[in-house]
Formats: C-alpha cells, structure tokens, sequence
C-alpha cells in the first residue's frame, strides 16, 4: 500500500507541476528575474501549495503516526548551520542558471526533454560526487 | 520592476500548487514521509533494505505525470545550452544534497510545517537565484 500511495503522490505532484507552469525553466527564470520582466507565478505555486500543507503537516504532527501504519518521519533538527546556508546557495546558483529545480526536471525528462535529461544526469553525478566526498572526509577524520 | 502579465498565470499556477500540497499531504499523512524531491531520490543513491520501493514509485509517479497529464500542452522555453545544463545540474544536485533539501523539501513542506531551517533555506536559495538570473541575464 505504502507503494501504491507513493506513486500516486507522485503523479498528483507531477500534474501539479505540470499545471502551475514549474515545468516551464523560463517561468522560473521569470520569476527570479526581479530586474526584468517579471512573473509572480511561482510565489502562487508556493502560496497554493503552503496553504494545503500546513493542515496536512500539522495533522501528521498531531497524529505522530502514519495512516498507513508506519511511523512518522518529520525532521526533527532546528539547528541552522554553515552547511544548510551553502547547500542552499550552491543549489540556489545552478537553479538560476538553467531554470531547473529537481522536480520539474524529473518530470520533463518524463515528457522526454532531452535538455532535462542532461540536467538530471548532471544533478544525480552531483549527488553521486557529494555521497563519496562525505566518506572521504569521515575517513580522514 | 515591471510585471511580465503575457507569462503570469495567477490561477493555474495557484490551482497546480494546491495540487502539490495535495500530493505532500497523501505522502506524509499515508507514508509519513516528506515529499523533498532531492532528499527522495538522494536516497536512492544511497540504499537502504526496506527504504526504497516507495522512493521508486514517488520519481515513477514524477516520469509518467506528462503522459497523463497529456492533455495541458506546455512547450517549455529552455535557453541554456548543455555545457549550462551539466553545470547546472551538477551545482542542484551537490547544493540540494549539502543543504538537505531544495524546493519541495524546505520550500513547500518546510515552510508548510514552519520549520525555521527550511525558512532559512529557502531564503537562501531564492537570493542566490535571484543573483544568478541578474548576473547572467543583466551583466553577463
């Protein structure tokens, strides 16, 4: 069921990308692009999506437990940490740089986008060379 | 600032939103788990016994939503080349993996569950886009 569910969440995230134009790299780049013409949209993505996530998550935080049976795995750190800001702001650069978030790049490579497809080979090798960087430096310490 | 109005589509991009909140929602409350893309398929790369079927069937769910959603043409405006692409992706998938989350993570269920963390994550991820897009939209 846990299988079932996930798939389906999948899918309705997808459409949902799909239908607010997060699809669309330009849209993204025309909502980060404050000096020029600039479209609002992804700020009514976000708003739409907050507004239905916050019962959802403070529903899953009330229960502590999940419909399905399993348990709950909300993350729990509330450290803000040198590693949180860079990550963010290295993911920031290479998001405005081509438009692509991880989202909307999977599901493009889904409608056979052969720029998302080098986009998401890219972003798998940059998880791939984070992974074995992590267990260089464990090893060194 | 002058508002791009040819582009803006304040209703589907809100109702596509809300649908996204939707899929958070079936995930956490189903699974218990939280729909952050970069941390689902980060995951994978790393396996764990158990740990993996749903992360498969979240990022199938992702590959087949334009076949169904086939119907809502979009023709998407993709202007970077593939040596920006490479090095895009490269930046979103290191980034994402050291500061545990990107847009999904942090920016929808992060700031759904007012975590001040994803706040602050999504604040720097924003600015360092908004920089980026004037850097090589305006100087470059």
């Amino acid at each position: 069921m846990n299988i079932v569910a996930a798939l389906l969440s999948g899918l309705v995230f997808g459409a949902g990308l799909i239908l607010s134009g997060m699809t669309d790299p330009g849209k993204v780049i025309g909502f980060l692009d404050l000096a020029g013409r600039w479209d609002p949209s992804l700020a009514f993505v976000m708003g739409g999506a907050i507004l239905v996530g916050v019962f959802a998550f403070r529903l899953a935080g009330a229960r502590g437990k999940a419909f399905l049976g399993g348990a709950m795995h909300l993350p729990q750190r509330r450290d803000i940490d040198a590693r949180l800001v860079a990550g963010s702001v290295v993911f920031g650069i290479g998001w405005g740089l081509a438009g692509f978030c991880p989202g909307p790049a999977l599901v493009s490579f889904g409608s056979g986008v052969d720029q998302a497809a080098v986009f998401v080979a890219a972003m798998l090798g940059g998880m791939v060379l984070y992974h074995a960087a992590e267990r260089l430096l464990k090893r060194a310490r | 600032m002058t508002i791009d109005w040819s582009h803006f589509t304040p209703w589907s991009s809100l109702a596509g939103g809300m649908l996204i909140g939707v899929a958070a929602a079936l995930l956490v409350l189903l699974n218990g788990r939280v729909a952050g893309v970069s941390g689902i398929v980060g995951g994978l790369l790393v396996p764990r016994a158990g740990d993996i079927g749903w992360r498969l069937a979240f990022v199938g769910g992702l590959l087949v939503a334009p076949a169904v959603m086939a119907f809502y043409a979009v023709s998407p405006r993709i202007d970077a080349g593939f040596g920006t692409l490479a090095l895009a992706g490269l930046l979103v998938g290191a980034g994402t993996s050291y500061g545990s989350g990107c847009t999904s993570g942090h920016g929808v269920c992060g700031l759904s569950r007012l975590s001040p963390r994803s706040l602050v994550a999504t604040a720097a991820f924003m600015a360092a886009g908004i920089a980026t897009v004037l850097v090589t939209r305006h100087f470059l």
